[in-house]
């Protein structure tokens, strides 16, 4: 168990090199220069080269990749070009949005596509399992945006003109200061994010339901006499479920990507909106800063959903 | 035992004359029953006219009498400056500019089934060479492909081409680069573990007795074989280029406008759905149906394919 865990956690620390070093020659090395991205266009080439010396640009390339994963490995992300500054502050400070909508349509999404997958699967053809494929259809088909629209315009724009005042336009309300309205703004964006995810988790709930109902232990159970909800939800839910987990951790990467696109539709300050603000307006440190907090965020994330499917399944640890 | 006192059948003094009994490959076959499929062919039917819409986009525009970037200030657009619904000249309504919504759709087809098809290509490439290499050669060759798939899956996809999109400006081209640069690992993880199967055959082996390469044995021998799984996972691909282009033309770091795509124009229809209904609904229609088309069709190719799937769960 040992030798996994290091094992693990020694491969999720490669990845970060990597991505590191992707990142570092993507902004630094190729033909892009960022003190002449803070200088402007105007500057002269005396105040760029000035820039370039404060930054440490002219060292050698090995010795500035030593620097800049040097002050990753440490925290320091730099310092906004747009307002100056540190990057590491302005992503935690944007950090509980993105973190309440993330946890928020997680719960959402497994509270709705996990019973889903489970009530197809008990009956396969039926009515219920063809309402639960199409269901997983609609939800696989439908982007992020084109939902979260379609939400804003129905269940805000629509329910608002008759007097039905249940969901906010967009914004955040930070739990602190008033966590009804916290909640109420964070319905409509988790809502979103949970239809397009719930979809995956239906489907594989419901193919894993199917092959464990076709196990041995499953008719022993049932032979035995136990109710049919003990052999669903005791025996049958157990085994089906530790799959969902390497979907969780691998959908922790698609789910980055559909907050996204929602905090841009629901006007939420989160980081996703940072990133997309940011590119446009090419401030870079911001830009290498999120992806680099994304990506730990998300391998990190991996390490543990493989260290727990070890835990629950023995069988892992071998290989 | 095999029995004796069978009379054998010479084929040519069989009743059944040998042109209808005529084999058919297993591609045969799973087209047959596609054809049989409603779903599928409807699907079809639902993708041909997206490739008929984009094609004639041209001429919409010329028999509407609106140029796909013209914008009628006095026609289009409210006292007030807003967009009109759809009425006699402007079936489907008007956007924020005043610009025919019809014949915007019908350019956007274009960009979407472009961007679905170049990407796709390009993807069921890169991700068959990838997973040919690491299945065929395996060791450290699969060692490392292997986690460069794990790794590439793993990584926050859009943060890390929206970050590409800022270095390199936005753009058509771009906009494939990075949807090939993210959509090729499931196919290289499929193609992977079905040559794993593959190489280790007795036809493999004949191939390499006669004196095959491996360059030869992965294109002549093990890549038919694979024509399936990629024809399957190809059809899914295409939905996903469709949504990806659109959502970053969506967050305006895609498609540079005034070029008319999907996505772009449902990033302006957020600004207006309280006044401008069509602006949402006929856009997102269109991305849908185009999604949901293709997502049938796979699923429907892929039951083609493997009739034991399909068999085996009760009716």
């Amino acid at each position: 168990m040992a030798r996994f865990v290091l094992g693990r956690v020694l491969s999720g620390l490669l990845t970060l090199f990597v991505i590191s070093l992707v990142m570092f020659i993507l902004f630094y090395v190729a033909p892009n220069d960022p003190a002449r991205t803070i200088a402007g266009p105007q500057a002269t080439f005396a105040v760029v080269e000035q820039i370039q010396e404060r930054l440490g640009l002219d060292q050698p390339l090995p010795e500035r990749f030593g620097r800049f994963l040097g002050d990753v490995v440490r925290g320091d992300l730099g310092y906004s070009y747009y307002n100056q500054r540190p990057v590491l502050d302005t992503i935690l400070g944007r950090l509980p949005v993105t973190a309440s909508i993330a946890a928020g349509s997680a719960v959402l999404w497994l509270a709705v596509g996990i019973p889903v997958g489970i009530t197809s699967a008990r009956r396969p053809g039926s009515l219920r399992d063809r309402l639960g494929t199409v269901f997983v259809l609609v939800g696989l088909s439908f982007p992020t945006f084109v939902v979260g629209l379609l939400l804003l315009y129905v269940l805000f724009f629509r329910l608002t003109l008759i007097g039905v005042e249940i969901f906010p336009a967009g914004g955040y309300i930070p739990l602190t200061e008033n966590p009804l309205e916290w909640a109420r703004h964070l319905l409509l964006p988790c809502i979103t994010i949970a239809f397009v995810t719930a979809a995956t988790y239906a489907r594989l709930t419901r193919a894993q339901m199917l092959e464990v109902f076709g196990e041995d232990y499953i008719r022993t159970a049932r032979a035995k006499g136990l109710s049919e909800r003990r052999v669903v939800y005791k025996h049958g839910l157990r085994s089906a479920i530790t799959p969902l987990f390497t979907q969780f951790g691998l959908d922790l990467a698609l789910l980055l990507g559909g907050l996204v696109v929602t905090e841009q539709i629901f006007g939420l300050p989160g980081i996703g909106r940072l990133a997309v603000e940011s590119v446009i307006r090419g401030d870079q440190p911001i830009i290498i800063g999120t992806v680099l907090f994304a990506s730990a965020f998300v391998v990190t994330a991996n390490v543990l959903v493989d260290l727990g499917y070890a835990l629950l399944d023995a069988r892992v640890r071998i290989t | 035992m095999i029995p004796t006192d069978v009379p054998l059948i010479d084929p040519a003094r069989s009743p059944i004359p040998a042109a209808t009994i005529a084999a058919r490959t297993p591609t045969q076959l799973a087209v047959g029953r596609l054809r049989r499929d409603r779903v599928a062919i409807a699907s079809l039917v639902v993708i041909a006219l997206m490739v008929i819409l984009a094609l004639v986009a041209p001429l919409i525009a010329s028999w509407a009498g609106h140029p796909v970037h013209r914008q009628y200030r006095d026609t289009g657009l409210t006292e007030f400056g807003l967009p009109v619904g759809p009425r006699a000249e402007f079936w489907l309504g008007t956007d924020q500019l005043g610009r025919d919504l019809l014949v915007r759709l019908a350019y956007g087809a274009r960009i979407s089934l472009l961007v679905g098809a170049v990407s796709t290509v390009a993807a069921v490439g890169v991700g068959t060479t990838i997973g040919l290499a690491a299945g065929f050669f395996g060791g450290w060759t699969d060692r490392i492909l292997s986690w460069l798939i794990d790794t590439t899956l793993s990584l926050p996809f859009l943060l890390f081409a929206i970050s590409l999109v800022s270095l390199v400006g936005p753009g058509l081209g771009i906009t494939v680069v990075v949807i090939v640069l993210f959509s090729w690992c499931p196919i290289a993880r499929v193609v992977r573990g079905q040559v794993l199967t593959l190489r280790d055959r007795e036809f493999v082996e004949a191939a390499r007795s006669l004196g095959a390469g491996p360059m030869r044995i992965m294109v002549v021998d093990i890549l038919p074989n694979l024509v399936a799984p990629l024809v399957v996972y190809g059809t899914l691909l295409v939905p996903q280029a469709v949504v990806f282009e659109a959502t970053l033309s969506f967050l305006g770091l895609g498609v540079i406008p005034p070029t008319a795509t999907w996505g772009a124009m449902l990033a302006d229809g957020a600004q207006l759905y309280r006044v401008a209904w069509w602006m949402v609904v006929f856009p997102a229609a269109a991305v849908l149906a185009l999604t949901l088309a293709f997502n049938l069709l796979g699923d429907a190719v892929r039951d083609a394919f493997d009739p034991r799937r399909v068999e085996a769960q009760p009716k």
